[in-house]
């Protein structure tokens, strides 16, 4: 794959998009995370209710790849139970890895497969999973 | 016309094709290439001495140690000081960290002030926060104008007072990248009788220096943004200081008595110099000393000044860019040039332009609290940086390959 491959219109999308970009009434978990190669910086927020997380967003700043999968992340897991956000959290943090490759355990992950490619990106690994430890360091709590 | 030359055929990792493309290398301010001239200088001397020096008798190790210390002596006149005024280290950061523990550690009280420029790196800020921490003196930011990088009179005068012992500056900062104007602050800090610490890692390979006219009492340097090795660089002391300082490493060949209970130093330069020295790297960097003179600096300066103004103009000229700092194409700039793209984080910036084989810097260049102070987007910046190897191919590369990148990220005209 060709580097700027990776800046398809799902990412630059994304990373523009603001849907997920709020704050969240009642958040019952907030998570910080940094990247310091970058700087790029956020703020996951959640709500979860009776095990199922109703609402996921963030606020935040950085490159394009850690806020498209910021948002991508926030997408994924709303209306997901605990279980299955961090199934889908070590998924994505396999695929990254370059552990998971199976098409049919990468289907989960959706659109967030676009960002397979910076398995290949040592460089800018950290930006891709930053929201991902993020997410698993807030339930993890 | 010897500076039409390309020296670039010189370097051999320059010749290589990166994501299909020839490679445009932007990024010496980081780490500049090595000609062959200094590849084959380390081999050779491994390859024929390769002796440990200043420890054998015999003939290998002689010939090891007359080859460090002769490189000693051309970095020594490369710098227009005394060859007992130089201490070799692996590089800036490692001599900047002598003079605060050696140095500073030693000479700082509560009360007194250590004074830089907030654009300073890392690798001479963080050492003074670390000083000031343990020893109860305070640490005071010199404000640069946002515009030119300049330092204003009022600035000079209010910052480094009575209380001011040690002043540090860069000689041209690794983002801002115009000249600073070391002589007024050198003049202020000796009014007041503060040690001055220069680092020139950014211009060591840029202009001639000659330390003891510019007459700072600390110089600090690392010899891979110079041509040569990494593993190699520099610290200048003024004689009478290294005299007193005590060393911070202790160990093999910097002692002059040891007894079970105590021991007395070797005189300066050894007495900094614990334990087996990269002596291959010192050869290495007096070769590289070699090739930067054999250009000459009427060259070298002039070709590399004439390819910033153009740098400098085209980026000014383009969109979506900003220059940081002092945009003024006929500014005295050296080596490089700090610029945001519109609404592009600079590490996306930077790996679309590697997808066309261009290597620049990108993020916060080790400079945190001046990315703080400029409020730059991202709190980041791309940075371009020049060589003596680059050509207008190299800069009308960056210049044409620049404008795609917004396209390729999705944003319209
Ligand atoms: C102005 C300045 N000072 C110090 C350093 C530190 O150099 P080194 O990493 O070789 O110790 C750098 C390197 O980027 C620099 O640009
Ligand atoms: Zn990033």
């Amino acid at each position: 794959m060709a580097i700027d491959e990776i800046y398809t219109q799902v990412i630059t999308e994304h990373s523009r998009d603001k849907r997920n970009r709020r704050h969240i009434d009642h958040a019952t978990r907030t998570q910080k995370g940094v990247n310091p190669s970058c700087g790029d910086e956020i703020e996951l927020e959640l709500r979860e209710e009776n095990g199922v997380i109703t609402d996921a967003a963030f606020t935040g700043s950085g490159c394009a790849i850690s806020q498209a999968s910021a948002s991508m992340m926030a997408d994924l897991i709303r209306g997901k139970t605990l279980d299955e956000a961090e199934s889908i959290c070590a998924t994505f943090l396999g695929m990254i890895k370059g552990d998971v490759t199976d098409a049919e355990q990468l289907e989960v992950l959706d659109e967030a497969l676009a960002l397979q490619g910076v398995s290949h990106m040592p460089a800018r690994v950290k930006c891709a999973t930053l929201s991902w430890h993020t997410l698993k360091t807030a339930l993890g709590e | 016309m010897a500076n039409t030359k390309n020296f670039a055929a010189d370097f051999p990792a320059l010749n290589q094709q990166v994501n299909g493309n020839r490679l445009v290398y932007l990024d010496s301010a980081a780490t500049s290439m090595r000609p062959q001239s200094v590849l084959d200088a380390a081999v050779d001397f491994y390859s024929t001495k390769g002796a440990n020096p200043h420890r054998g008798v015999y003939k290998m190790a002689e010939e090891a140690t007359a080859a460090y210390e002769n490189s000693r002596a051309a970095v020594a006149s490369y710098l227009s000081i005394d060859t007992d005024e130089l201490i070799f280290t692996r590089n800036a950061s490692e001599s900047l960290n002598i003079v605060m523990y050696s140095y500073a550690l030693d000479a700082l009280k509560p009360g007194d002030s250590i004074v830089i420029p907030v654009s300073e790196h890392h690798s001479n800020l963080v050492p003074w926060q670390r000083a000031a921490a343990r020893t109860g003196a305070t640490l005071e930011y010199l404000y640069v104008d946002r515009v030119t990088g300049a330092i204003s009179d009022d600035e000079l005068e209010r910052k480094i007072t009575s209380k001011t012992k040690i002043v540090a500056f860069a000689h041209v900062s690794n983002v801002l990248g115009v000249l600073f104007p070391i002589e007024k602050l050198i003049a202020r800090a000796k009014a007041v009788g503060a040690v001055t610490v220069l680092d020139c890692a950014q211009t060591i390979a840029h202009m001639p220096l000659d330390l003891h006219a510019l007459d700072v009492d600390f110089a600090a340097f690392s010899g891979h943004k110079m041509y040569a090795p990494m593993g190699i660089g520099g610290l200048y002391g003024k004689r009478e200081l290294l005299a007193r300082m005590e060393p911070f490493l202790f160990g093999g060949d910097m002692i002059e008595y040891v007894r079970e209970q105590d021991t007395t130093f070797a005189p300066a330069p050894q007495k900094f110099e614990a334990g087996t020295q990269n002596a291959g790297g010192a050869v290495a960097l007096a070769a590289a000393i070699d090739y930067i003179k054999a250009i000459g600096w009427d060259i070298l300066e002039a070709r590399e000044a004439a390819l910033m103004r153009r740098l400098v103009a085209g980026l000014n000229g383009l969109k979506d860019v900003t220059v940081i700092g002092d945009s003024n194409p006929d500014a005295p700039r050296y080596g490089v040039v700090a610029f945001n793209l519109r609404d592009v984080h600079s590490h996306d910036v930077a790996s679309i332009l590697d997808s066309y084989g261009i290597a620049i810097r990108a993020g916060q260049h080790c400079a945190a609290p001046l990315m703080d102070y400029l409020q730059l987007p991202f709190k980041s910046s791309c940075r371009a940086s020049l060589a003596l190897y680059n050509t207008e191919e190299d800069v009308d590369r960056l210049l044409e390959c620049l404008p795609l990148v917004r396209g390729k990220m999705g944003y319209g005209d």
